[in-house]
Formats: C-alpha cells, structure tokens, sequence
C-alpha cells in the first residue's frame, strides 16, 4: 500500500496512463487486427526485451546516472551464454571440459551482465568517470567482445530447452513475459521497500545530503549500475532464446528505446525520479506504438519520425506540469 | 576601442553622488532584506560597507547592480533615477560589482575572459585575435598585470583573477565598482596590491563601495564608512575621526545588551571532546581552513559557535564528521573513548549528527516526502528481512512531528514545500532519528522567520535537557548570547575567545570575531 510519494511523479504517471488508454482505443477503433488476443500476446512478447533493460534503466537513472552499454551487453551476454551451452567449455589447467545445461547458460548470461556493469561501477565510483563517457566506452568494449567471441557469425542452434524460455508459452502467456513481470516485482519491492531502493532516490535528488545523512553514495551507485549489467544480461538471454541463435548485432540502439521508455514513464534524467512502474508504463507506450504502427503499414522511416516526436512531447508535456505544480 | 582611455577628470572631490539609493526595501520570502536602506557613492572615494552578516550589504549591492530589483525605493545616477532590470543593463550604466565568488571562465584565456561576450571582430565577423590580445595587454597593464594575454585563467592565483575582473570592469567603462569582501581570500602582499590598485581608481575618479569585516583596512582605503544594520541604514560618516568602538555601537545599534543571568556553571560529564583539529585546504597552498582547534561540549551543554562568514565555522562541523577525512587531522573522542570518524557513516555510528547550514542542497531531498526526509539516516533501523517496515517508519516519522510540532498537511508533503522553519524542523527530526549523543547544529535559524526561530531555540534547549550534547554556529551575536551555556568564538579557522554564559557582550563576540593582525590566538 505504500504509493509512492511526489505530487509530481503521480501526475507523470496518470498521463502516461492516459496516453496508454487513449493510444490503446484509438488504434482498437483504426484497425481490425490490433484488439485481438494474438497480437496482445504479441505485443508482450515484443516489449519483454526492452522491459527487462527498462527496469535496470530505471535503477541507474533514479540514481542520477545513465547506461549507454545496456545493448552492447545484451549482445555479449546472450553470445556467451549460446556459446556456453552449445560448445561448452575447455578448462585447460585441470584439462577437463564443462558441458553446460540451460539453466547454466541463463546464469552464465547473468553473470557476464553483472561483470560488464560492475566494470561499469567501478570506473564511474572509483574512478569518477562520468557515467555517459564509462557506459559508452562499455558499448564499444562488450560489442568488440562479443565479435570476438563469435567471430562475427551467429551462434546457432541451442536446444529446446532453452529456445522454451524465449518462445514458449505458460497458461497462455509467453514465458518472457512471465519471467519480466517476475523482475519487475521483483525490483518494485527493492526500489520502494528496501534501504537500497530508498537510498538510490536519495542519491539521485541530492548526492551531497544523501552523503552527509550517512548513505554510502558510491556503494549504491555500483549496486544500480551492477543490477543494470544483470538485467541486460537477462534480457540478451532472452533475445538469444527467442531466436534460437545469438547474433553479434544483436541489441544495437536498444538503449535508447530503454532511456525512452523509463524517460516516458515519469522519470528525471537528472535523477531522484522516477518507477520500475513507470518504466512499464513506458515501455507499453512504445511497444504499442510500434505496434500500431506496423499494423496501420505506416513505413519503417516515418516510424522512427513518430516515435521521436513521442519521446518528446512526453517529456516537454511531464516537464510544463512539474514546473507548473511544483514551483517554491 | 573598448579600452578605458577616456575617464572622469581625477579627483576631484565633489560632494554631489554618483550614484546614491534612498529608501530601499527589499523583502524575500519570510524575510525582510532590507528595510530603508541607502548609500551614497561619490566619484573619487571610497565608501566602506559595514555591517554584521546579514544587515543588508549584499543585498543592496545586487540591488545596485541590477540582479535584484527594489520593492521600494529609487537609485540615482548622476543625479536621475534609474531602474536597472539585468546586471547588464547596469554594467551599461558603468557600474560593476566584483563578488566573492569571482565569474571567471577557468577553461578560458585572460584575453578571451575580458572580452567575453564582446569580442573585437575583424573581417567576415571572425573573432580578431590580434585586436583582442592587443587590449587586453593595455587593460592588463593598467591594472598593473605583468602576465601574458594568452595564459589561461585556471591557472592564475585568486589574487590575480580578481584583478583581471577588476581589469574587466575599468575595460567596460565602469565608473562605479562595487568589491564584495575582496581581501577575504588574499595574502597580505596581494591585499597590499589591491590596495595600491584602489589608490589609483580612486586618482581616476571612480567612486567605490567596498564591503568588508575587517577593520585595520579601513585605515587604508576608506574616505567614508557607512554602517548598516537589520537591513536599515544607521549612519554615513567620513571614516577621519571614527574610532572602532564607536563603529562597532553603531553596528549593534544599541549599547550592548545585558546578558541572561549567569546560571551557575555545573560541572558537566564531557561528551564531545575535539583536540586540535585541523583542516587544510584541497588545494596546494596547504592553508588551514581550520586550525588547531580543541574544545569539549558535556552532557546537557548547549555550546555556541560564533563567528562571520567565512571564519571556518561550517569547516569546523565538517571536519568534525568526517566529509573531508583526507585534509582532516586531530583527535576526536566520545565519552573519553577516542574515535575513527573518516565517514558521515562513521560519524553517525559514533554518536554524531550534522544538520547542515545549506537545508535545501545538504539537509534535504528536496523532492521527498517528510517521511522519506526524516528517515533516511535510520532506515537500517526500520528492516526486518531485507524489507522496510513501511508501518514503522511512518509511527517513527509522526513521533517526531508531534515531538518538534511539524506542521505538515501529511507525511506525504514533498518538503520543499513546506516554511523554511518547518524544513528546519525535518532536517532535525532526521539528525534526532539516529539517536545521537552529539548534535552538531551549523546556523539552524538562516532563512527562517521570527516566530519559528524561537521556537527552533526553544527546541534545542530541549535536547539539550534531555541528555544531548549540542554544538551550535550561528553569525547572530545576540542569538548565540539568548541560546549558549557556552560561547566559542571562531575567527579565520582559529578559536580566539571562550566565554561563559553572561560573561561577554555582544561587542565582546564581535571583537573577538573580526580578524585582527595584532591578536593572539588563545590556547
């Protein structure tokens, strides 16, 4: 029961609400084929991957940052992990080799995700790097890895098992689906209910006052920009699941669809703003935009023109109402 | 040419201003500023701005420069009224004003940071380098630079920077300068070169304000000395004649008050014990900010912290929890047990608790609720299997309302929009929810109105009473002789006085607090 609190941030997300529920009726009304069951399932299929990197997204942003590299490790982490599970693994100092299982893989592209943003963390924390200059340099990096791990082919081919994770269904749902609506309580209750989650929006309002009231202001910030790699790393094994092949091109711009999304749902980029909600919301906005769109044959070029313009109506629209209500 | 060739004729004393403001009120929210305040400017002199922090100088200078405008009153220029709506538009009148915090791009040259914003232009509208590194020597020279135009600003001393904006000024065809405390960051030589600088404006017929808190450089510069108090005007006087404790009356405005009577001074258990703490500077002059002060606050003790602006007062509290460990030295101890504190972390677990002097950048989530204010440096407290016991911090947050009489519409109140005093009220509530032995309070009262600011001493008392050991930094004399068992006096990073309660005046904390060459420091 706890709303979260900020006159400002409710009134952000009550338009997001009523953009959804306008952009919901009216393509219903334009085309036959949009309010149908399949393409329901279709737009939740759609959004999972953008959803999974929104909630780390949100994280880092409420926190006052910004990750450029979430695309980049989606890549890396679903290439590694493909590549776990189909070949396995040469440990040459005991000289046996390591098979590896579905589950296996999905952990093994969780963990490349944490690493590359833990790197991300540490750089940004330890180093004082500004967090858009350490994140691009990690969108170069995991992409020239993850050529380098498949030679620049796709890995192909990885089982039933896994494929299951990206393509299957559970009582009628995908199950990416399922598995993101898991995280996205997840990492609702740690950002509303943990010191953690409180902490980030006290970093991202103030970093000075969140330091003086004892927050370990760096600690956090790695732990957001950690979070962050893991969930890219989460999300490239669902990309590469779904396909049944992990791809080298995989996640290209995909961050800025994720910026997007969390910017749309509410959120500040100069941070202490914003919801794992929000970032639902958001995402939901842009994948039934994308979806409309298609549906109504609007050609791929004037879809990227509409979309931008989303983007910016919605933050100058959050914007004039913030000012409006909340000057001093 | 952009350069100041032509000036006023020298020196001559004339008796009409050049520019002169009557009857200036200026209020901010909660607060009147200034309250009939005047000056008068004359070509030629120097006129010294004195005044106990916030009586107004400032305030009237940014009115004089155009970044405030009056609610009442009207300036004179040359004798007709004027309305200035931007700084530029009175820099166009020719009046400058150098503040504390000089506007000096670092990134950029000598020459470029003169010419900003009106760069000589040659053919096709480029910028003309040549030209502008020409001037800028003239004007450099003028103000006695010896450096090249080309070096970057970044790289120069303060002393040095506040020249080239003197220089910048003089280059603008200012006839009037306004110098905001300009000696308070320079050595004694580069305070000599300023001065020697002013000598020469005041030859060219430039008519100077200078505000300033130390007194032995009146003898210096000043002609006249004009003295304000509690946002009024009080007096405009030559300085010939005036003798410092006369300037210092007329500052407090009344024959100095007579103190609460002494309570007998009981012997306190010592909670806070500070020896020789020591803050230098980040950069390489290794000043200290803060200098080898030691003192102790006991059980029940409200001690007072008085001293200007800039004395080093907020540095002090600072230091003490742990925001600068690296420049940091001396030893704290808690209850005669010697503690670590290299963290605000550290610092809240050793028992302290630090409301900053900056409530809204330091103090506060400004975009937060009250609850998520007053809980943020507890809410270990409030976990029970990783998750926040949302009830229990509400029940925590509302104990405190009631305790300090909060007066919120809701928990859920974003913060900034409560009254300056109520924020006060939060960034307490916080600091007591982490249930220190020590408070450490630096100016509880800045911004806040009357009514709320008595209640805010009579809230400290209570703590007080209650236990707590408290250490508060005012710049208000009188506020600090009504609140303190104890008054520390602190005066350029040094404690130059203790006085018990009743023992001293408000002319005695204020001598004690003006910098003076001739004292010593006691131990």
């Amino acid at each position: 029961m706890t709303d979260r609190p900020s006159l400002g941030a409710r009134a952000a997300k009550l338009q997001a609400i009523a953009a959804l529920v306008v952009l919901v009726i009216g393509l219903s009304l334009a085309t036959d084929s949009f309010w149908t069951p399949d393409n329901g399932v279709n737009v939740l299929r759609q959004i999972s991957v953008n959803l999974c990197l929104s909630i780390g997204m949100t994280l880092v942003i409420v926190a006052g940052g910004i990750d450029l590299s979430v695309g980049s490790v989606l890549a890396l982490s679903g290439a590694v992990a493909a590549g776990m599970l189909k070949n396995g693994v040469d440990i040459a100092a005991i000289g046996s080799h390591l098979e590896f299982t579905a589950a296996g893989a999905v952990a093994v592209g969780i963990v490349v995700g944490l690493l590359c943003g833990a790197f991300n963390g540490t750089a940004i924390t330890r180093f004082g790097l500004p967090p858009f200059v350490a994140t691009l340099g990690m969108l170069s990096i995991a992409r020239g890895l993850t050529m380098l791990w498949t030679g620049g082919h796709p890995i192909t081919g990885l089982g039933e098992t896994f494929g299951a994770l990206g393509s299957g269904r559970f009582l009628g749902l995908p199950t990416p689906a399922w598995v993101v609506a898991g995280l996205v309580l997840v990492f609702a209750v740690v950002t509303r209910r943990t010191p953690f989650g409180l902490h980030l929006y006290a970093v991202g309002g103030s970093e000075r006052a969140a330091k003086l009231s004892g927050v370990d202001v760096g600690r956090v910030k790695f732990l957001a920009y950690t979070l962050c790699g893991g969930l890219a790393g989460m999300a490239g094994v669902l990309v590469a699941a779904r396909l049944d092949s992990a791809t080298p091109n995989a996640g290209i711009a995909y961050e800025l669809d994720s910026i997007a999304a969390v910017v749309i749902g509410g959120a500040s980029l100069s941070g202490g703003r914003g919801s794992v909600f929000g970032a639902v919301l958001g995402c939901l906005i842009i994948g039934v935009l994308n979806n409309g769109l298609v549906l109504m044959e609007v050609s791929p070029f004037w879809q990227q023109v509409i979309k931008g313009a989303v983007i910016l109506a919605a933050v100058a629209i959050d914007r004039a109402t913030r000012t409006g209500g909340a000057s001093e | 040419m952009t350069d100041a060739s032509p000036t006023p004729p020298p020196a001559v004393v004339s008796s009409a201003p050049l520019l002169e403001a009557r009857g200036i009120v200026k209020t901010f929210p909660g607060v009147r500023a200034l309250d009939g305040a005047g000056i008068q400017l004359r070509p030629g002199r120097l006129n010294a701005l004195m005044g106990e922090n916030g009586a107004g100088k400032s305030t009237l200078m940014n009115i004089l420069a155009g970044v405030f405008a009056p609610d009442e009153g009207e300036v004179l220029l040359d004798g007709a009224a004027v309305q200035f709506r931007t700084p530029l538009e009175s820099q166009q009148a020719g009046i400058a004003i150098i503040h504390q915090e000089l506007n000096l791009a670092d990134n950029l040259s000598v020459a470029e940071n003169l010419f900003l914003g009106r760069e000589p232009r040659g053919t096709l509208g480029l910028v003309d380098r040549g030209r502008m590194r020409r001037e800028a020597g003239a004007i450099l020279e003028r103000v006695g630079l010896r450096i090249e135009p080309n070096q970057k600003v970044g790289e120069l001393s303060v002393a040095t920077q506040q020249v080239i904006e003197i220089g910048k000024a003089l280059s603008q065809r200012s006839r009037v300068l306004i110098l905001d405390e300009p000696t308070s960051a320079l050595t004694a030589q580069e305070t000599e070169t300023l001065f020697r600088l002013i000598g020469q404006l005041k030859a060219e017929g430039v008519a100077l304000a200078y505000i300033t808190h130390r007194f032995d450089e009146l003898d210096e510069i000043a002609d006249d000395v004009t003295v304000f108090r509690d946002g009024s005007f009080v007096c405009e006087r030559p300085f010939a004649g005036l003798s410092r404790p006369e300037l210092i009356r007329h500052m407090i405005g009344r024959d100095a008050p007579v103190s609460p009577a002494a309570t007998a001074t009981q012997r306190r258990e010592t909670v806070l014990s500070v020896r020789n703490l020591t803050l230098r500077r980040a950069s390489k002059d290794s000043a200290r900010r803060v200098d080898r002060c030691s003192f102790v606050v006991g059980r029940g003790e409200v001690v007072g912290l008085f001293g200007l602006m800039g004395a080093g007062r907020t540095e002090l509290l600072e230091a003490i929890f742990g925001v600068h460990p690296q420049h940091t030295s001396g030893l704290i101890a808690i209850d005669g047990v010697e503690v670590a504190i290299r963290s605000p972390l550290d610092a809240y677990r050793a028992g302290l608790a630090l409301t900053p002097e900056d409530r809204k950048g330091a103090g506060l989530i400004l975009g937060g609720d009250v609850t998520e204010n007053v809980t943020l440096a507890c809410l270990d407290r409030f976990c029970r299997f990783g998750l926040i016991d949302e009830p229990a911090r509400r029940r925590l947050t509302q104990s405190f309302a009631d305790r300090l009489r909060l007066r919120t519409p809701s928990l859920r109140q974003p913060v900034r929009l409560l009254s300056g005093g109520n924020q006060q009220k939060v960034v307490l509530a916080k600091q007591l929810a982490t249930q220190p032995k020590v408070l450490l309070l630096d100016e509880p009262t800045r911004g806040i109105d009357v009514g709320a600011k008595h209640e805010v001493y009579q809230l400290i008392r209570e703590l007080a009473d209650d236990g707590l050991a408290v250490l508060v930094v005012s710049s208000e004399a009188p506020e600090v002789l009504a609140m303190a068992d104890r008054v520390l006096v602190m005066c350029e990073g040094r404690l130059t006085a203790e006085f018990a309660r009743g023992a001293a005046d408000e002319q005695q904390l204020l001598t004690a607090a003006f910098p003076d060459t001739s004292r010593r420091r006691i131990a």
